[in-house]
């Protein structure tokens, strides 16, 4: 009897293992720590019904750390089958080093445009080698409750946009602006890059930086910090020490009227506000003009080539370049735009208004991820700062174009 | 004669562990980065040897020299602050807790300590927090003093950034020099003091004519550990404002410089090269520091038998 139970529980315990053999693991790596509940519950539960046999499990790092310590995990050999790609140089760096395979084949990269998969591929285009997931789009959110309560309309013109800001300003209620200058980069990213497309048109502009037909020293490229020097004013006070957490706080608590986004906020701010919240997208400079907006490709996933399990993990890239994956996403994640060319339909009203931008004006990226933030000085660094000193006033705006342009032109062939 | 004397094999078979793992900790990786300095990559990603090529454009290039310099200046007034704030406060409360007059000395000795043992993570945050323009206390404070006019966003203007930076450091660091010269003190025999009563010597030109002659050699190790502390510093900047180290890189030391360049930064890819060669000048500069101070300094000082 003892015997014969033994051999069953031996040849179960040998069958269970063989079941288990089947399935495959994948492992993501990923800097989105703040999505890991999302993924757990939503997103990876849907790709395993659809596809038993495959286990997937998101393991995220720290933001601050993601590029080092993947860096440092694919060259022990040790890292995730699947990869979370940063747009441009990062992810381009890893291919050239033989850390990000060629998805170029994959049937789902027919669902992406030119311009989404731009961002995860070689600089001819020839290689594409991440799976684009979302872009995050910029603009101002706005305190509906304190509009309405000020009887501001919504600005659609430069004009108008500081004429609120005055009236907020006189009223005294609201501080009219959260931003601070203390982590620099809000400056450069919701400031410089949030307006600056209305400028230089969107990717007209951009392109023309890069062929070297445009300097940092035209007036498109200079205008946007000219603008930048009129927001200090309407900035809260001590601007100069307030950090990114202080501004996303003096919005939510509802202290500041106004704050220069990116779509990524949606989510938080849905938590956190208690008002109801609005947004626009960067006013233009006469009415009627074409409107650009900063459509940024921000995220994207790759294959690992060292992986041992590339099939599996190809049918994982496949499902994410679905239509299907784009709605899960999209929806669980407002803020984070699907780069799919089929429309995605999205519950969250300020996503939605984010998202019919894309309908009404040129969607470009910012100007300086492509190509242009490869040597050193390092143009994305330089405009951190340029964009703090023109809000606080520090330096001129034709000043920081010249010194922008030298910089640039110090290590990149075709401004020379 | 007596007989050779035996091997002493003892002595090397105590000393290997330290030894070893003091090698595999410091010393091999010292020289891993002497060597990487050295080298460089290049267009084809070939490591090649280029000599002293690196340090030729840390010094060379305008870019990248100007950087080194803001950086090695800031650092300097980091140093020069600590020396001039850190140090004399810290004999003064030594000085002061070691009268045997004063009550409740051990309270005053832990309070003043317990910054020393905080990490810099919560002594960055705290102190952001307490200058914070929007939700500080420091405003309300000088509101109610009524010098709110005094206050400016410290952290963010260029001109106050690294003094206010340096005196948080500071802030938490007095308890250093504090203990030291307070166990100088109470080593000073009494036999000494007594006699400089009998000489008619008390009170402040006691502690200027005998004791501070007698705690010097103190202050000198003191000295140099604030000079090694701050030419390493890194964590207070890169905590409190981040590794740009800003506003405009005001706050930019030697340490910030180095990890921006080692690990890059945002976009900018990490260059191990550079960031090798930062480091190796950063060893030198406290070698030579140190150096002056072991060889030109400390033999000079006097010392005294009791």
């Amino acid at each position: 009897m003892t015997k014969t139970f033994r051999l069953a529980l031996l040849v179960s315990t040998a069958l269970s293992g063989a079941a288990w053999a089947e399935d495959v693991t994948l492992t993501i790596e990923s800097w989105r720590n703040d999505d890991l509940v999302i993924w757990q519950d939503t997103i990876i539960p849907a790709f395993e019904a659809a596809n038993p046999g495959i286990k997937v499990v998101f393991a995220p790092t720290a933001p601050a750390e993601y590029n080092a310590a993947l860096n440092a995990k694919l060259d022990a050999g040790s890292a995730g089958d699947l990869i979370t790609c940063r747009p441009f140089d990062a992810s381009l760096e890893l291919y050239n080093k033989g850390h990000l395979a060629d998805l170029s084949g994959l049937a789902s990269m027919a669902n992406f445009s030119p311009v989404a998969k731009s961002a995860w591929q070689t600089d001819d285009a020839a290689a594409t080698f991440c799976v684009p997931m979302a872009s995050v789009i910029h603009g101002f959110i706005y305190n509906a409750d304190a509009f309405e309560a000020l009887g501001i309309a919504v600005p659609t013109t430069r004009d108008e946009f500081f004429a609120a800001l005055d009236t907020i300003k006189a009223d005294g209620t609201y501080i009219p602006m959260a931003m601070g200058t203390n982590d620099q980069w809000e400056a450069a990213t919701m400031g410089y890059n949030n307006i600056g497309p209305n400028y230089w048109h969107g990717e007209e502009g951009r392109l023309a930086l890069i062929a070297g037909t445009q300097k940092l020293t035209d007036p498109q490229w200079v205008a946007p910090y000219e603008e930048l020097a009129r927001w200090g004013a309407y900035l809260g006070d001590g601007f100069e020490a307030q950090t990114y957490p202080d501004s996303q706080n003096l919005f939510t608590l509802g202290r500041a009227a106004i704050y220069p986004a990116g779509s990524w906020e949606i989510s938080g701010f849905n938590t956190q506000a208690t008002f109801k919240m609005g947004a626009f997208p960067p006013p233009v400079g006469a009415a009627g003009d074409t409107c650009y907006i900063s459509d940024h490709t921000d995220i994207a996933i790759g294959l690992n080539p060292a992986s041992a399990h590339g099939d599996q993990a190809k049918v994982f890239l496949d499902w994410v370049g679905s239509p299907e994956f784009a709605t899960l996403y999209a929806n669980a994640l407002p803020g984070f735009f699907s780069l799919n060319a089929t429309p995605v339909v999205m519950q969250d009203p300020l996503a939605q208004e984010f998202v019919s931008w894309r309908d009404k004006c040129q969607s470009s990226i910012r100007s300086t991820y492509q190509i242009l933030s490869r040597g050193t000085p390092n143009l994305e660094t330089e405009t951190w700062g340029a964009s703090v000193a023109a809000i606080k006033g520090t330096e001129t705006p034709a000043d920081a174009g010249a010194r922008l342009q030298a910089g640039l032109a110090s290590w990149y062939a075709p401004q020379q | 004669m007596a007989s050779r004397r035996p091997l002493r094999w003892h002595i090397a078979v105590f000393l290997a562990p330290a030894l070893l793992i003091y090698s595999a900790l410091m010393i091999i990786p010292l020289f891993g980065t002497l060597t990487e300095s050295l080298m460089n990559v290049t267009e084809a990603g070939e490591r090649v040897f280029v000599g002293l090529g690196n340090f030729a454009t840390l010094f060379g290039d305008a870019l990248w020299s100007d950087a080194f310099w803001n950086a090695l200046g800031n650092n300097t007034w980091f140093f020069v602050i600590h020396m001039l704030v850190q140090n004399p406060i810290g004999i003064l409360l030594a000085a002061i807790l070691s009268t045997p007059r004063l009550r409740m000395a051990a309270f005053y000795r832990t309070a003043i300590f317990i910054p020393t043992v905080l990490s810099f993570v919560i002594v960055g945050f705290v102190w952001k927090l307490i200058l914070s323009p929007i939700w500080g206390i420091a405003p309300g404070m000088l509101d109610f003093i009524g010098l709110k006019s005094l206050f400016a966003p410290w952290l963010g203007k260029e001109q106050y950034a690294l003094t206010t930076l340096a005196l948080i450091s500071v802030w938490q660091f007095i308890g250093i020099p504090m203990m030291l010269i307070y166990a100088a003190l109470l080593s000073i025999p009494d036999e000494v003091i007594e006699a400089a009563e009998m000489d008619g010597i008390t009170g402040a030109s006691q502690f200027w004519k005998i004791k501070l002659p007698l705690i010097l050699p103190s202050i000198g190790i003191i000295s140099i550990l604030t000079f090694v502390g701050n030419f390493n510093a890194f964590d207070l900047i890169y905590v409190a404002q981040g590794a740009l180290a800003g506003p405009d890189y005001a706050t930019d030391i030697l340490g910030t410089f180095l990890y921006r360049t080692f690990f890059g930064f945002q976009l900018q890819l990490g260059d191990p090269h550079m960031g090798a060669t930062i480091a190796t000048a950063m060893f030198f500069i406290i070698l030579t520091g140190v150096c002056v101070y072991l060889f030109l300094i400390q033999t000079r000082l006097r010392r005294y038998q009791f």
